[in-house]
């Protein structure tokens, strides 16, 4: 069965969506993602979508869902490199994804990511609570 | 046969324009020297097709030829800016004419009747012509110019490495938000931008629907990985969202396009320092 790849980075996950996504690859996706988040106690996963030019409102949901269930796994998703058309398209089908980070390409998505880790273990420190 | 007597307003066509121009003169929608040509072309043209068809007009070749030309001339009328009642005029004045000359020259009323008719008939048909012609280089008008409205309003600025702005000016409608929206966020593709401002000084009222499409706008940005600022908040403006109930309370809102820059440069943390 086609599967897409998930690659692991240190701390990080990264997923290249480089094929239209189906429903039931997207629910694949959704969940090998969750069940290598809590392999590799990954702390951060970063999806590119910069190759999709398709996205539903079943897909917006799944992306919606594995943002909210990594953070749940205290893993902080970015997705990068949406498509002008993609984005105007969930903002019209009311998904605007609220749980999800997003940035401009893998570059800067890496940057946050790492920022935000950054920031979460100063909080830790100071606080042993991270909420945001 | 009727069409020997339509076909007779060939052999008086300088009485039939004389008669035309006269009319036309009376009423109020000539303009001279253009008109004259233009006039004397379509009359020569019609009444050859009218004499060579042999009572069967409307199925002829000519009758295309002569309809193409009556809605040029009705367009370049159009453009040179004749009300639509003097462009109707042009077509009855000269149906008038033809009508005088019939009289003359048909003895029978019979005759002159069906003849009268059949001329009626045919030229009523060339008024809707040239009355649709009209219209649509009317509305050629005002789509090109909505176009270049359009086209001319929604112009995105690239202030500063990473900072884009977008000043709107006019009311933000459905489909002028598309193409802010669109305009915006390939812009912010191409120049790899991480801050959008969009500055909305020259919006006259903000309703439920325009600070919809704002939240909309700012929400495809964030999907995109930018942050949007919104700028240009006048204090009528924000009476009119607190009244309104709209919450834009999850949206960066400043008074000015400077205060906007001033905190896309702290968000890039940016400094403007003084020369010494």
């Amino acid at each position: 069965m086609e599967r897409i790849p998930i690659l692991k980075m240190g701390h990080f996950l990264l997923v290249t969506i480089q094929v239209d996504l189906y429903d039931q690859l997207a629910e694949n996706l959704e969940s090998d993602l969750i069940n290598t988040i809590s392999k590799h106690n990954s702390k951060g996963v970063l999806i590119d979508i910069s190759a999709v030019s398709i996205i539903d409102s079943f897909m917006g949901r799944i992306l919606g869902n594995i943002a909210v269930m990594s953070k749940i796994m205290d893993a902080q998703t970015v997705v990068v490199g949406m498509q002008p058309a993609v984005a105007i398209t969930l903002v019209e089908l009311g998904l605007s994804l609220n749980g999800v980070i997003s940035a401009l390409n893998v570059e800067r998505g890496m940057d946050l990511l790492r920022s935000k880790m950054h920031n979460s273990d100063n909080e830790e420190q100071l606080y042993d609570d991270d909420n945001q | 046969m009727q069409n020997n007597f339509l076909g007779k307003l060939q052999e008086n066509e300088n009485k039939l324009l004389e008669i035309w121009s006269q009319l036309l003169l009376e009423s109020g929608s000539g303009d001279g020297a253009v008109e004259e040509e233009e006039s004397k072309e379509f009359a020569s043209l019609f009444l050859r097709a009218l004499a060579t068809s042999n009572g069967n007009y409307e199925n002829s070749n000519e009758s295309e030829k002569v309809e193409d030309l009556i809605v040029g001339i009705s367009s370049s009328r159009g453009k040179r800016g004749f009300s639509p009642r003097e462009n109707a005029q042009y077509l009855i004045t000269f149906k008038v004419a033809a009508s005088r000359i019939l009289s003359e020259v048909v003895a029978d009323s019979k005759e002159l009747y069906d003849a009268n008719l059949k001329l009626n008939a045919i030229l009523d048909n060339m008024m809707i012509l040239t009355f649709e012609a009209f219209m649509r280089g009317r509305e050629d008008i005002i789509s090109r110019q909505v176009d270049e409205i359009s086209e001319i309003s929604t112009p995105v600025i690239a202030v500063w490495d990473g900072i884009v702005a977008l000043p709107i000016i006019g009311t933000l409608d459905s489909s002028r938000t598309q193409i802010v929206m669109e305009n915006l966020l390939q812009q912010i593709v191409d120049t790899g931008s991480s801050i959008a401002i969009l500055d909305i000084s020259g919006v006259p009222a903000v309703d439920s629907l325009v600070a919809q499409h704002l939240i909309k706008t700012v929400s495809a940005t964030r999907l995109m990985g930018a942050e949007c600022i919104i700028s240009g908040i006048r204090p009528e403006i924000a009476q009119t969202v607190v009244h309104l109930g709209i919450d834009l309370t999850g949206i960066i809102t400043k008074a000015t396009l400077a205060s906007a820059l001033q905190t896309a440069f702290e968000m890039l943390q940016l400094t403007v320092v003084k020369k010494k």
